[in-house]
């Protein structure tokens, strides 16, 4: 009886030193979370308040005549000389006939750079798709120079002294005036979705680089998906447990840790100077991404076909089904959530990858949107590296903007293998 | 004997967790000095035999040259402590040992004077011939259709989908499901209540029409109304199929099976009819185990 009341009171006693870890634990857990957490916000936080400004772009409405003496002097029609014509000079004509009293060399020069001199390619294709508008006057409104468009954003500020800031005294005289007017505005900017790279901020788009990224996971995906749901099915329910599969088993896990940029060199080594490759290709960004990710697909692999259990591979055998026939018509549909969202996770690592693309030439600038995986063209991740490295300031909200766009894919992609998991999950 | 011993070799096959590979208890060494059984281990015209049957888990003997004949239309238990190899003897009648790398299995089986080890006779085809109900219910994922609708499908047992029709609808009303599931037969399997599921997976054995059928303690994890139930279906199956059952529970196999064999330590050590066997064991260990002193 004595005893029974002892242990009862050692055991009281220890409570508390037993329920006080337990709450340090927790502290210790919730403060874990707290950083992860505030860390992931001040990023997003950050890239965001950044990055927002480079969907709008700045426009100035004018005038436009299109000039018969200066795109067809000759009244050819002739697609080759319309194509020639210098059409800057419309958009020249229409910002001197806004702006009359500029008279002066430097004057001229400042309001010329108002607008971006894409304009003037924008200006020939549409003159080209509709020969028709040769001779009429149209209000239009054109895309301003990054400058003019960082200044209107307030990245540039009108108060600081002439010499600290990259737009004239004049420049912000003629903006104003057209403020005045209700001539500019802000505009969702389709032409950073849609165009390739370019020199100047307001003509630099991502659409060459999503394009890329694209080509080189659909190469990725049709290459590694396969061989790596084929040799983890192998390696797990064929092959034969010895001494050399295990040396497979442990090689595979160290190249799932063999830094990406080993990768690169190695396709580097291989497909282009080897094979012969075309450089920059998504093809070959394609084939070296593959080689990384497969391990991590036969790693993800193998595991989720492990966690099938034993009772459904008996039960298909017991009832005559063959090795073949168990694991393809029982095993692998068990499996498949899992193998799907490995390869999902390996994919999204492939996406935000970027050395290795470097070393097979994806870094090249590339103003034309790939069409085909032999096209030349750059990645997504390694389109914000290039932007980064550009010193113009509208290039900061654009790199800003190319991150977002890479981390909306990126959440995407885990979504849907969130979405793959929960959906062709099966219990038994 | 110590208690100890008994319980030495664990069942290596029913709780291991992977595919391959198992598990041996430690103190096993003594893989018992062969006995030779009492009882008469034969019957006129056998639909199974096995003779001097040894069975290795690596260097680890299981099974120690047993002897033992199945039946036509009979039921035979097997009943013995834990680890005493009954499991992994009835394994070895359909082959299913073969899918554990490390086990080796000596001596001869035959089905109809056939022998299931020789290099002629085909694992797939043997395990459509000898069918197998496992301890925990273990029906596919899928729908209650197509649980009893697979193994005719790889067979190619049924011709068109109205016969398939039909094997599906007689499988499960000879395993007596066929009035509770004929409303949800594309409910999946899963769904069904443990009893159920243990008779869809009878009925998915007998959808192949096997010659014999193995059941490795059907009713371990069943509710005693459930078991019930399928003690009677196994009564009623005995009609058409020979059947093999192990089973803990020495009530049921006195209520089932018309032989029985009992097991110690890798050792047929009795076979007879099930009445001599529960009211007059000639073996004291057979004995000490029917009393209850041990198991």
């Amino acid at each position: 009886m004595t005893e029974i009341a002892d242990s009862t009171r050692i055991v009281k006693e220890s409570l508390n030193k037993r329920y006080a870890s337990e709450r340090r634990f927790r502290r210790l857990g919730l403060m874990a979370i707290f950083f992860g957490v505030s860390f992931v916000l001040i990023l997003f936080a950050d890239i965001f308040s950044k990055g927002y400004t480079a969907f709008l772009q700045t426009q100035i409405e004018l005038e436009i005549f299109y000039d018969p003496a200066i795109i067809d002097p000759g009244h050819t029609n002739d697609p080759q000389v319309i194509g020639k014509a210098d059409f800057a000079k419309l958009y020249k004509a229409a910002l001197k006939e806004r702006f009359p009293d500029a008279t002066s060399r430097s004057a001229r020069r400042d309001l010329y750079n108002l607008v971006s001199n894409g304009v003037a390619y924008s200006l020939r294709d549409t003159v080209l798709d509709n020969p028709g508008l040769i001779g009429t006057r149209l209000t239009l409104w054109l895309v301003a120079d990054d400058e003019i468009d960082m200044l209107i954003k307030g990245h540039i500020h009108r108060d600081a002294p002439e010499s600290d800031r990259r737009v004239s005294n004049q420049s912000i005289a003629f903006i104003e005036q057209l403020e005045a007017s209700d001539s500019v505005r802000k505009s969702f900017s389709w032409t950073f979705l849609t165009a390739g790279d370019s020199r100047e901020p307001e003509q630099a788009g991502i659409g060459g680089a999503v394009m890329g990224s694209l080509f080189t996971l659909l190469v990725t995906l049709s290459l590694a998906f396969p061989i790596g749901v084929a040799a983890a099915i192998y390696l797990e329910e064929f092959a034969a447990k010895n001494q050399f599969t295990d040396l497979i088993e442990v090689n595979i896990n160290n190249l799932a840790a063999v830094p990406s940029i080993v990768f690169g060199l190695l396709g580097l080594a291989v497909f282009l100077n080897f094979f012969g490759m075309p450089r920059s290709a998504p093809l070959v960004g394609g084939l070296v991404l593959t080689l990384m990710t497969l391990p991590t697909i036969i790693i993800a692999s193998r595991a989720s076909l492990k966690s099938v259990p034993l009772s459904i591979r008996e039960a298909a055998l017991g009832v005559g089904a063959s090795k073949v026939q168990t694991v393809f018509h029982h095993v692998l549909p068990q499996a498949m959530p899992g193998m799907m969202t490995g390869t999902i996770i390996g994919m999204a690592q492939a996406l935000g990858e970027s050395a290795p693309l470097l070393m097979i030439g994806m870094v090249a600038f590339i103003v034309d949107i790939p069409t085909s995986p032999l096209d030349p063209s750059t990645v997504l991740p390694v389109q914000i590296f290039l932007w980064a490295d550009s010193p113009e300031r509208a290039f900061l909200e654009r790199t800003s903007a190319a991150i977002m766009v890479l981390l909306g894919f990126l959440v995407a992609m885990n979504a849907l293998a969130v979405i793959l998991r929960k959906r062709f999950e099966k219990r038994w | 004997m110590s208690k100890a011993n008994i319980y030495a070799i664990e069942n290596p096959v029913t709780h291991q967790p992977g595919w391959i590979g198992s598990r041996v208890q430690e103190g096993s060494e003594n893989t018992a000095s062969p006995y030779a059984t009492v009882g008469n281990i034969a019957v006129p015209n056998p639909r199974m035999s096995a003779r001097s049957v040894n069975v290795f888990y690596d260097e680890k003997q299981a099974i120690n040259n047993v002897s033992l004949d199945i039946g036509l239309n009979e039921v035979i238990s097997m009943i013995g402590p834990s680890g005493c190899g009954k499991s992994t003897f009835l394994r070895c009648l359909n082959r299913m040992n073969d899918t554990i790398d490390i086990c080796r299995v000596e001596g001869e089986i035959t089905l109809q004077d056939e022998n299931i080890y020789s290099k002629s006779m085909d694992a797939v085809l043997l395990r459509a011939r000898v069918g197998m109900v496992f301890q925990k219910p273990n029906p596919f994922p899928k729908s209650i259709y197509d649980n009893i609708a697979y193994g005719p499908k790889i067979h190619g047992l049924a011709r068109s989908r109205s016969e398939l029709n039909e094997i599906v609808e007689t499988s499960l009303a000879k395993a007596g499901l066929w009035d509770e599931v004929k409303d949800r037969l594309t409910k999946p399997g899963t769904g069904l209540s443990g009893g159920q599921q243990q008779r869809l997976c009878i009925a998915r054995a007998i959808a192949v029409s096997p010659e014999v059928i193995l059941m490795d303690e059907p009713c371990s994890a069943l509710d005693p109304i459930a078991t019930a139930r399928v003690e009677e279906l196994i009564d009623e199956l005995r009609q058409n199929y020979t059947i093999a059952i192990v089973t803990h529970s020495m009530q049921q196999a006195a209520r089932v099976s018309q032989r029985t064999a009992y097991f110690h330590l890798g050792n047929l050590v009795e076979v007879g009819e099930t009445n001599d066997i529960f009211t007059n064991p000639k073996h004291p260990l057979t004995e000490a185990y029917i009393t209850g002193r041990f198991g």
